[in-house]
């Protein structure tokens, strides 16, 4: 249990002395809430859907989740590339609970970001349906945060080197956001397009959160949920077993 | 004498390359053991293999009864290793590296405390125990990771270039306490160096790797016997060739160089 208590705390310590990223990981979804909520905000009202803040805000936290949690399980080439990765690795412990304080230490940061996302959000004019809703809301995000570290780490654990960020973010990362809903409604777009949203995790993840903090979703939020805890669990087995399998 | 490191016809290999090609030696329990050879001679890769970083290709390897590559949790529990680069983490405190390895290894926190206390004091960072590690000189750098591997008394401790780039007296300083804690917990050391003076000083024995396999292994006194030289340097350099890897000459390599040039002067 010590090593899973280490390396979740190692994540929390990394993350919180590390100013820039902070501002910076939060700079991005504020800019997106403030430019597309303000911006298109007009047009969204006038096409019939309402308040787009509104619609927005889940869409938004669930994608700065999204990156950040995907961030800190890739994350892992850096330690191996500096070196702290062979300490943890010959340590006397079971490298499933390594990887695992790993993977919640990525999800906690992760979760506590969306809560703050969510903070600014009100700020900027997002109201919750309900305030009683908002635990489910948060265990939602933890979810998210959860099964994208898992992710993360799956990639990190096969990737040498940092030459293959760019692929991920352009054809996994970017494509996944864009796919989910966040943005835009799905409910009109070709048939071809729903499908490949079908399979975007993301989309389960917004559809939940917009479920709990909007009142409205496309699907059932048991549904929603049964596919993320499913889908998380699926990739805490593969990225523990990726991890287990490192070479140095 | 028990045998606590078994070596049997290792092998690993990297495509065609023999990285190490079907070596076999055994280590004593509380044996002070000298692993030397010239840079790419494979040494690096064997620790790897009994520290359970890497699978061998072939061969067995038994560490404290223990196979690191069919039971790595079980040979985990018998070993501390000194890395030859970094291993620390950048963005934590002195302390905190300290600390979170004791948990790792499950010291008991009083025992944890007291030995973190020690072993700072002891390199020379008691001061700094609060300052980010990524704030340290090289050579501060290097005593912390020394001071880790320390933390535990692991059965077998193995020291892959422990002191490089320290100053002599650092490392007299580091090899009396670590010969120290071998006699008094019968602490087996598995060490490799380029120091060649560092071995002589101190190993109970040496084995002498090069191209992936091992020329000799003997004690100090029978190498220099065998090769019918004055001192280990000139028993290494009869024992792994006369000719410069060119290839990939660096700076240990160069110093060798020069001093040939210079003794051949003479």
């Amino acid at each position: 249990m010590n090593a899973i208590y280490v390396m979740w705390m190692r994540q929390l310590k990394r993350y919180l002395r590390s100013k820039a990223r902070i501002v910076g990981s939060m700079a991005q979804p504020l800019l997106f809430l403030v430019a597309l909520g303000f911006g298109f905000g007009p047009i969204y009202a006038k096409a019939g859907g309402g308040n787009y803040i509104q619609f927005l805000t889940p869409g938004i936290i669930g994608m700065s989740i999204m990156f950040l949690a995907i961030f800190t399980g890739v994350d892992m080439i850096w330690d191996r590339e500096f070196g702290f990765l062979k300490e943890t690795l010959v340590a006397p412990v079971p490298r499933s609970q390594l990887v695992f304080g790993r993977m919640l230490g990525g999800a906690t940061v992760a979760t506590g970001q969306g809560i703050i996302v969510l903070l600014l959000s009100m700020v900027a004019g997002f109201r919750p349906v309900s305030i009683w809703q908002l635990p489910f809301a948060v265990m939602v995000m933890f979810l998210i945060a959860l099964l994208f570290t898992a992710f993360g780490t799956a990639i990190g654990s096969v990737m040498e080197d940092m030459h293959g960020f760019q692929l991920i973010t352009n054809f996994l990362v970017m494509p996944m956001f864009f796919l989910s809903g966040a943005l835009f409604p799905l409910d009109n777009l070709p048939t071809f397009v729903r499908y490949v949203a079908a399979c975007d995790p993301l989309f389960y993840g917004v559809d939940a959160m917009r479920s709990f903090l909007i009142g409205v979703a496309h699907m059932n939020v048991g549904l929603d949920i049964a596919i993320l805890a499913t889908i998380s669990f699926a990739l805490l087995g593969i990225g523990s077993w990726l991890f287990s399998r490192i070479e140095l | 004498m028990t045998i606590i490191i078994q070596v049997d016809r290792l092998l690993k290999t990297y495509g065609d390359f023999k990285a190490v090609n079907e070596i076999s030696f055994n280590v004593q329990k509380g044996e002070i053991f000298g692993f030397l050879g010239p840079n790419g001679a494979g040494k690096t890769t064997t620790i790897k293999m009994l520290t359970t970083l890497t699978r061998p290709t072939a061969g067995k390897v038994t560490l404290d009864g223990h196979d690191p590559a069919v039971n790595p949790n079980e040979a985990r529990h018998s070993f501390g290793i000194v890395f030859q680069d970094q291993s620390l983490d950048d963005e934590l405190t002195a302390w905190e590296n300290m600390e979170y390895h004791g948990m790792l290894y499950a010291v008991p926190k009083p025992l944890r405390h007291q030995r973190i206390e020690e072993l700072l004091k002891f390199v020379e960072l008691w001061d700094r125990k609060n300052d980010f590690v990524k704030t340290f000189s090289g050579g501060m750098k290097r005593r912390l990771e020394i001071a880790r591997g320390l933390l535990h008394h692991p059965t077998i401790l193995f020291l892959d270039e422990p002191t490089l780039g320290l100053d002599p007296q650092t490392r007299n300083h580091i090899w009396n306490y670590v010969c120290r804690l071998s006699k008094e917990e019968g602490m087996t050391i598995f060490f490799t160096t380029h120091y060649m003076q560092e071995a002589e000083d101190n190993a109970d024995r040496i084995a002498i790797m090069d191209h992936g396999v091992i020329v000799a292994q003997d004690t100090v006194e029978k190498l220099m016997q065998n090769t019918q030289t004055e001192n280990l340097e000139a028993a290494f350099l009869k024992l792994t060739g006369n000719e410069l890897r060119e290839e990939n000459s660096n700076h240990t390599d160069n110093m060798r160089m020069r001093r040939r040039a210079w003794t051949g002067r003479r």
